[in-house]
């Protein structure tokens, strides 16, 4: 299949009066690495919580695989299972362990058996170095451990696309690493991913696009080089130069 | 016959007399006091669980408008109930299905009806609690892998809800073998209707309640030690096992 694997079309979210999203027209091609940026209550998060539906848009669609999402349950449930999301906060189930949270989403959602969906958690697990504490529950891991299960969950669904919401910013420095260093063998790997961040480094090194949102707006986007080294936008100029 | 003369010879004169009416009692107090908790429990999960559905945008009008219908009802059922005192609901409900549509059912039954519909009422508040107080995130964390309410609900937030609801499971166990006295006004033959119907025959009324008084401390005492072993139990184990093993490399395909 060619064309996008997900198209934002004049998305719009408010807040009751509080619009937060105007008019967000945004794609994703298979392979990508998109970065958002921006300060924070630019609506960056809210635009990736939109996308998976987890906030309900005012306005506007999600296309995914060409064909629009509906807000029905189903559709809504079965879009979900193709698009992975780790949060900064994890969001690991508290009462399973990392092995079983692994398990659940390709048993319950994908319907496989349970041999298969351990395979799969064993692999993940494996590839974000966390087998050894496949027994253990969330309150037992460290920040950087959990970030590390709740990607390997995301992986179990095998997403056509990952979406991260600051998956590094309820972490303490030295855990930071750890979850970037996953991050970039996912990228390297080739699996299309939307990550909101404020590690601007790690953006602009393993990006293929940058987004920088401000003020419920895409304000400016390009390739690293473009947005970083020579933004546009004064507005763009003004955030980077913080960073620097 | 020789009569007892003093406090504990009469005590110990009507235990010997009617210990086996006692006993009876206490058996059918058990029984309301135990299926009552388990179908009171089961009421209180199922209105709870379908009190805290939030209405989903996406779903069809016809469905939302059927949810709004089955939620006031609901929360019509659990106003009443938890609005009026259980002994007079026992009363309305034993003599009203008579009067009213000419039903006799079996005092016992109608026992069990309203410790059950009591307890239910009460239950389902502490379970939409316990639903309310599990963080936000593991609901999203389970839409986000794609699981219908049903399931986030079955897989997820319950069992950690639940685990939070056993003391309270407990503490309703306890609140209805206290609660079963009440029951007597219809006629049920439990513990309280035991006693009353032994101090119709001496009036010695002090020396027969002191005695059920005993049984039921004796009773919700051990329940309550009972429980806090069982909390102990279901608690499980802190720790965990880290398994040194190698299985095959894995690798990352887009």
């Amino acid at each position: 299949m060619s064309g996008p694997i997900l198209q934002v079309r004049h998305l719009e979210k408010s807040f009751g009066t509080h619009q937060v999203l105007r008019d967000i027209d945004f794609e994703v091609e298979k392979g990508e690495v998109i970065s958002i940026i921006g300060s924070s209550g630019s609506g960056k998060s809210t635009l990736l919580r939109c996308i998976n539906m987890l906030e309900t848009p005012s306005g506007g669609e999600i296309v995914f695989e060409g064909a629009p999402v509906s807000y029905r349950p189903k559709d809504k449930n079965y879009f979900r299972s193709k698009v992975g999301m780790v949060f900064q906060s994890f969001n690991l189930f508290a009462n399973m362990n990392a092995l079983k949270n692994c398990m659940i989403g390709p048993q319950i959602v994908n319907k496989k058996s349970k041999q298969e969906a351990e395979a799969l958690a064993r692999k993940y697990l494996k590839l974000v170095g966390m087998s050894a504490y496949r027994n253990a529950r969330p309150a037992q891991l460290s920040g950087g451990q959990k970030q590390r299960v709740a990607i390997a969950r995301a992986l179990c669904m095998q997403p056509d696309l990952l979406l991260f919401d600051e998956p590094t910013s309820a972490l303490d420095p030295e855990m930071v690493g750890e979850v970037l260093e996953v991050i970039r063998s996912l990228a390297e790997a080739g699996i299309t991913m939307v990550i909101v961040t404020h590690e601007m480094m790690f953006a602009k090194e393993i990006s293929s696009r940058v987004v920088f949102m401000d003020a419920g707006i895409i304000l400016e986007q390009g390739t690293p080089d473009q947005v970083f080294n020579h933004p546009q936008k004064d507005r763009t100029k003004e955030f980077l130069s913080r960073y620097r | 016959m020789q009569m007892p003369t003093t406090f504990f010879g009469w005590v110990s004169f009507l235990w010997d007399k009617y210990w086996l009416d006692f006993l009876r009692g206490l058996g059918v107090t058990l029984e309301l006091a135990v299926i009552g908790t388990i179908l009171g429990c089961l009421i209180g999960f199922v209105v709870g669980i379908i009190r805290s559905i939030t209405a989903d945008r996406g779903s069809s009008p016809i469905s939302r408008s059927l949810m709004a219908a089955v939620k006031a009802v609901l929360a019509a059922y659990v106003e009443i109930f938890r609005g009026t005192p259980m002994m007079v609901q026992a009363t309305v409900i034993y003599y009203g299905t008579m009067s009213l549509w000419g039903l006799d059912i079996p005092s016992f039954a109608a026992g069990i009806i309203v410790l059950s519909l009591n307890i239910g009422a009460y239950m389902s508040e502490s379970v939409r609690g316990a639903i309310g107080g599990i963080d936000r995130g593991q609901l999203e964390g389970g839409q986000a892998v794609g699981m219908s309410h049903g399931q986030i609900m079955y897989h997820v937030i319950m069992p950690q809800a639940l685990k939070n609801l056993i003391p309270q499971i407990g503490n309703t166990f306890i609140s209805a073998i206290k609660d079963t006295s009440v029951l007597n006004v219809i006629a049920v033959t439990e513990l309280y209707f035991a006693a009353k119907s032994v101090t119709g025959t001496y009036y010695r009324f002090f020396e027969t309640y002191l005695i059920i008084c005993v049984i039921y401390f004796v009773l919700t005492f051990t329940m309550s030690r009972v429980l806090k072993v069982l909390e102990r139990i279901l608690e499980g184990s802190r720790n965990y096992e880290l398994i040194l093993d190698d299985d095959d490399d894995a690798e990352v395909t887009a």
